[in-house]
């Protein structure tokens, strides 16, 4: 389903047509530059390696890429390589973001730093 | 986030966003969490992600504009640029980290343009985070296919005795353009032609500016 026509996998895309590229831009969140920073520091410390990020995100599919922003992949992404390292469970992931959701309706709400 | 930046760059040369005051995503619960358990089971601590951002932040395309006019004054230090982007860059202080570093070089009949057609490589380390286009479908699929119909979208037209080069990264591997100086500006320090370096001069999706424009 990951695969097209020419063999290649959907995050593949070097000599597709497509649209015109696009020029609007947006700088980057405070929770967008947090999840590049959490992986610029689990990856340097050999909690999971660059390539783990890759596997992981190329296994998304092409729906996460047209319906998830570049760091909602990358935050899914991270905690996916974070369980399979075994540096916290599922459970305790489950318990926190239950606990984070109590805390307010804003991001800076549910945020405590 | 100020309200009166509307058409105004933010420090990494991109436009301000609107305020985040939309309610909490999913996606940001689970970085709130994730970062939180990270903290709890000692992997990093508050203090260590703040200064990783900040380190993020201050990284911008001047970073990569200072090490090309230096290579554009210096022609001992644009060979060594060219034969190792990495360690030339270290020389000026800038520390590109584990990955390679390529400094492809733009001259009369050469034009060189970077793209990662598999996800967003960048030579982060000396421009900052890429741009949403560049992370964008389009010019991942195409810039290998059509270049000069991509560049001809940014502004830049080649003519036809102009050979273009695509140069595709990966994660180990970066590109970085080292753009062509432009003419009559013999008399110009480092620091004023370093002015003259944009951000997509050094992706290859524009040209150093002319110093009377």
């Amino acid at each position: 389903m990951n695969i097209k026509k020419n063999g290649h996998r959907w995050h593949d895309m070097g000599g597709q047509d497509a649209g015109a590229v696009p020029q609007n831009q947006h700088d980057f969140s405070l929770w967008e530059k947090r999840v590049d920073a959490l992986m610029i520091v689990a990856s340097s410390k050999g909690y999971f390696t660059v390539d783990g990020l890759r596997r992981s995100l190329e296994d998304m599919g092409e729906y996460a890429f047209e319906n998830m922003s570049y760091y909602e992949r990358w935050i899914a992404s991270i905690n996916q390589n974070l369980i399979e390292s075994g540096t916290y469970t599922l459970e305790e992931l489950g318990a926190k973001m239950a606990q984070v959701q109590k805390r307010g309706e804003t991001y800076g709400e549910a945020n405590l730093g | 986030m100020p309200h009166d930046h509307h058409d105004h760059l933010s420090p990494s040369g991109h436009p301000y966003r609107a305020d985040d005051d939309t309610p909490l995503s999913y996606w940001q619960t689970m970085e709130i969490a994730v970062r939180e358990l990270l903290v709890e089971k000692n992997v990093t601590t508050p203090e260590e992600i703040n200064a990783q951002i900040d380190k993020m932040d201050a990284r911008s395309p001047a970073i990569g504009a200072a090490v090309v006019a230096r290579a554009w004054v210096d022609p001992d230090f644009k060979q060594r640029l060219l034969k190792d982007g990495s360690a030339a860059s270290l020389e000026m202080g800038f520390d590109v980290g584990p990955m390679h570093l390529i400094a492809v070089e733009n001259t009369q009949d050469t034009h060189n343009i970077i793209v990662c057609t598999l996800c967003s490589c960048y030579p982060r380390n000396l421009l900052g985070l890429p741009p949403d286009w560049y992370k964008s479908r389009a010019y991942r699929s195409r810039t290998v296919k059509e270049p000069r119909k991509v560049l001809s979208e940014f502004g830049v037209t080649l003519g036809e005795n102009v050979t273009v080069r695509v140069h595709d990264s990966t994660a180990d591997m970066r590109y970085v353009v080292l753009p062509a100086r432009p003419k009559d500006t013999d008399g110009l320090s480092e620091a004023e032609l370093a002015s003259l370096v944009t951000r997509d001069s050094m992706i290859g999706t524009g040209v150093a500016r002319n110093p009377s424009t």
